[in-house]
């Protein structure tokens, strides 16, 4: 008891010896929504000389004072103040800046990142959004990757030109490429359906990596790509875009939106583009970039009653596509399925609805349900040389979707089904491949977020399809912040995959090689469907270096096959189509190190290391033509904008890529590596209001070309032409300008 | 059989009991903060009062929305939880030691108040 006492007193006056000995206290401003600590500022007792300054967290220790009980505050370009103290309480006093001192005005502005890791996903997920997309040359989606380490953009093929994109070091087909979350670049339009959507209609890509969720499909493997495509209430009135490159590209977007009463919104997108040079550069007498033609046109409308909780998209596309290519002299009204000159003609009609109908309950605004439809029909013609290939795709699509809680938000859910038919009619010189695929889906993802440390996404599928049979998709995604600036995801999941083995590799048309198919009785080709497992981990950390933001990241991504369909390039001549027997996979290591240099001044880097190792009949070998390593870079300027709003933008990128391995080629017999090498991209925009602004650039501006991209382009009739083994550009320095206006 | 029909009914009415015990009301008040750190406190301490499904704090407003079970939770309680967090709410204010340990990005203007504050 005494003791205790005894304690108590003790306890008591230390306490009041320690707080009589000093008031602590922190100055702060308000900055816009923002409060930061003012270094510096001057404490003091009034009419004393007993003072001191706060430290760099705004913070100050001071003796009480026996003469003064009045604090004064004051720091240049504020308003002093005067505070009674009564108590030794800790004090937080905020100045209020004065603005009637003529101080040169210091303005912080952050600058907003146009590409960045989320912070509060679940998955790991990028967010690209529309002004990243004005950072390079970038006429499509599959070239609007270029200025983003985390999407590989390959040189597909020496003939179309066009560009394929990679993930995790696997190709696109094993990326589920949506539009507005329904998959969009799949089955027939695989090979070229990237090209189908024109840059300026896209508002903002998200890139996850891994499976991804369970609401869209079962089909991803290595990661999902959804675009957001310009709405008709948020996007300009009117907006053209004309852009020409020396490459003999010439192309028109223009958006025309319209509001037609306060909740229906219509828009018009148009986009033309026409190649109707032949160039020939490297003189091997085939076309370096394909003549094309393309009609694209979108109409959307728009409803929105926020009141009552009702959003409705519904979209009409149509899209025709033509393009030549093959020799010089090559004329496709004399010369179609010529022995003697080498042509190929692709022509490309689609036609896409989608009806997107959206409730939120306005009482409970947890509570939602979506219904998504889509039909689209794409009707693709073409041969190469003597071959004829003929696909017909239509595919109707539809997903019914309810989101809702478990006892509270921290607890969500999504469960729902979808329903999806996709008709092929497919024929490779008049050798039929048709076949229908039905599947019904059912699915329910759990998803917890304690809003700071922990979330997490479970995610699980069953799938009946008249192809595949039953299965079970399940997908986990997991999240945890150590603090605010460290952040680990872990996540795993399958994913399955019908291969459409001739619409996803069309470039192997662009070559004489003969086609093997493994006998079997799958409805794929007789091939069985693809199915894999994929793994990652992510870690981020954000910090201060020298005072200045940097982020970096670490990403690791195994995806292992357990079937997979291998296309075997390894003997000339002929391509092979068969079941995985043994092991394939890809594991890709990622770094990323981004810092802010200055405000205007920003540097992206990344390291990539991309395994992809897969058992071929003729042993285990990397996939050919995927480069194990990589290194990206990234330096983003911008002027301070002035009060005209004029403005300068420059951006560099370059990209280096590793040694690729090539398959047999009797014309260069010592070769089995591609050498190493770099691209340097850069572009130049002038700002001169916010209506109008002119851009310039150049891509591969160290005029890297690779030397007989075609094999065998001397004689296209003999077994080994092949037009499908590109490593480097084929095209050199290419310049391209133009120009923005929107009102 | 009859299990089945058992407990199907069993599954009816104790969701019939539970819609009825649900009395969802949705509502909005003022609660002072700054930014997206103050934003997760104060939809975390929202949340974490049983009966509270929903919590959206908006930033620019300094209004929190809220849908709660009224038969569950009453209001009070969540005012006193999003205090003890350490911001004011329209009702009540929170404990100044709270308030001075708050990180200093979350430090809000407070108003001068006649409300005692939280004891």
């Amino acid at each position: 008891m005494n003791i205790k006492y005894y304690i108590f007193i003790f306890l008591f006056c230390t306490n009041i010896l320690k707080s009589q000995e000093t008031l602590k206290g922190k100055v702060v401003y308000k900055q816009e929504r923002e409060t930061l600590a003012l270094e510096g500022a001057n404490v003091y007792w009034l009419d004393t000389n007993q003072g001191t300054t706060t430290d760099e967290l705004g913070d100050f220790n001071l003796k009480l004072s026996k003469k003064s009980d009045r604090l004064v505050i004051s720091y240049l370009g504020f308003h002093p103040d005067t505070l009674k103290v009564v108590s030794n309480k800790k004090i937080i006093h905020f100045l209020k800046e004065d603005l009637s001192t003529n101080l040169d005005e210091v303005s912080l502005i952050e600058r907003k990142k146009t590409s960045k890791l989320s912070f509060t996903k679940t998955q790991n997920t990028i967010l690209v959004d529309a002004n990243e997309l004005l950072k390079a040359a970038c006429c499509n989606l599959s070239e609007s990757f270029e200025t983003n380490p985390s999407i590989d953009v390959n040189f597909s093929d020496a003939l179309t030109g066009t560009k394929q994109i990679n993930m995790l070091g696997l190709k696109s087909p094993y990326i589920l490429i949506s539009e507005e979350n329904i998959p969009m670049v799949r089955g027939a339009s695989q090979a070229y359906g990237l090209t189908f959507t024109p840059g300026t209609w896209v508002e903002s890509i998200q890139i996850s990596k891994g499976t991804g969720s369970v609401v869209n499909g079962f089909e991803s493997i290595a990661g999902q790509i959804n675009t957001e495509l310009k709405k008709p209430f948020t996007d300009n009135p009117f907006f053209l875009n004309l852009f020409g490159s020396k490459n003999g590209r010439l192309e028109l977007n223009t958006h025309l939106n319209k509001k037609i009463t306060d909740k229906w919104s219509t828009g018009l997108f148009i986009h033309l583009n026409q190649r109707n040079q032949k160039i020939d550069k490297n003189s091997d007498n085939f076309l370096d970039v394909p003549l094309s033609n393309q009609v694209n046109i979108l109409n959307r409308f728009q409803y929105m009653d926020p009141l009552k909780g009702w959003v409705v998209f519904y979209n009409l596309r149509f899209l025709n596509d033509q393009k030549q290519t093959g020799q010089i002299l090559f004329s496709p009204d004399t010369d179609k399925n010529s022995s003697i000159i080498w042509g190929s003609e692709i022509e490309t009609k689609r036609f896409d609805t989608a009806l997107k109908v959206g409730y939120v309950y306005p009482e409970y605004p947890y509570k939602s349900f979506g219904l998504q439809t889509a039909y689209s029909n794409h009707d693709q013609k073409a041969y190469y040389g003597l071959r004829n290939y003929d696909i017909f795709h239509e595919s109707f699509y539809s997903n019914l979707l309810y989101n809702s809680i478990l006892n509270n938000t921290n607890n969500k859910f999504k469960s729902g089904l979808n329903f999806s038919l996709d008709r092929y009619v497919e024929n490779i010189d008049s050798k039929d491949f048709s076949r229908t695929d039905k599947n019904l889906g059912a699915f329910f993802e759990w998803s917890h977020d304690d809003l700071e440390k922990l979330s997490w996404t479970a995610g699980i599928r069953v799938d009946f399809n008249n192809n595949i049979g039953t299965f079970v998709t399940p997908r986990l995604h997991f999240r945890y912040a150590f603090n605010t600036t460290t952040i680990i995801r872990l996540s795993s999941g399958t994913g399955r995959k019908a291969a459409n083995i001739f619409a996803e590799n069309q470039p192997i048309f662009g070559s004489n090689r003969r086609i093997y198919i493994d006998k079997g009785t799958n409805p794929f080709y007789g091939l069985s469907p693809e199915r894999a497992w994929n793994f990652g981990v992510s870690i981020s950390k954000s910090l201060q270096l020298l005072n200045k933001n940097t982020n970096l990241v670490f990403d690791y991504y195994n995806t292992r096959f357990s079937n997979q369909v291998i296309v075997d390039l390894e003997k000339e001549g002929r391509v092979s189509f068969y079941n995985l027997n043994g092991n394939s996979s890809a594991k890709s290591l990622q770094v990323t190190f981004d810092i802010d240099l200055t405000t205007q001044l920003q540097f992206k880097s990344a390291y990539k290391n991309d395994n992809v190792s897969i058992d071929y009949r003729s042993g285990t070998k990397q996939k050919q033509l995927v480069p194990k390593n990589r290194v990206f870079a990234n330096l983003s300027w911008k002027s301070i904008k002035n009060t005209k709003d004029k403005q300068w933008l420059y951006d560099v990128t370059l990209h280096h890529l590793g040694n690729q391995r090539l398959v047999e080629n009797s014309t260069l017999p010592n070769t089995t590596q591609s050498p190493s090498y770099s691209i340097l991209n850069m572009q130049l925009t002038r700002v001169f209001s916010n209506f109008s602004e002119i851009y310039m650039g150049i891509e591969n501006f160290g005029n890297y070309t690779q030397i007989n991209p075609i094999i065998s382009s001397e004689q296209p009739f003999n077994a080994n032409f092949d037009s499908s083994q590109v490593w480097a550009p084929v095209f050199g320095r290419m310049i391209y300008g133009g120009f923005r206006y929107k009102l | 059989m009859k299990k089945y029909i058992y407990i199907v009914f069993l599954v009816i009415v104790s969701i019939s009991n539970a819609q009825k015990n649900s009395k969802n009301e949705k509502t909005t008040f003022r609660v002072s903060g700054n930014c997206e750190m103050c934003k997760m406190r104060i939809e975390k301490a929202t949340l974490s009062v049983s009966g509270v499904k929903f919590a959206k704090w908006s930033i620019p407003e300094n209004q929190l929305t809220l849908v709660y079970n009224s038969n569950r939770v009453k209001l009070l309680e969540i005012h006193n939880s999003i205090a003890l967090s350490g911001h004011d709410t329209s009702v009540k204010d929170a404990p100044t030691d709270t308030y001075n340990d708050l990180p200093i990005c979350c430090l809000y203007v407070r108003e001068e108040k006649s409300k005692a504050p939280f004891k």
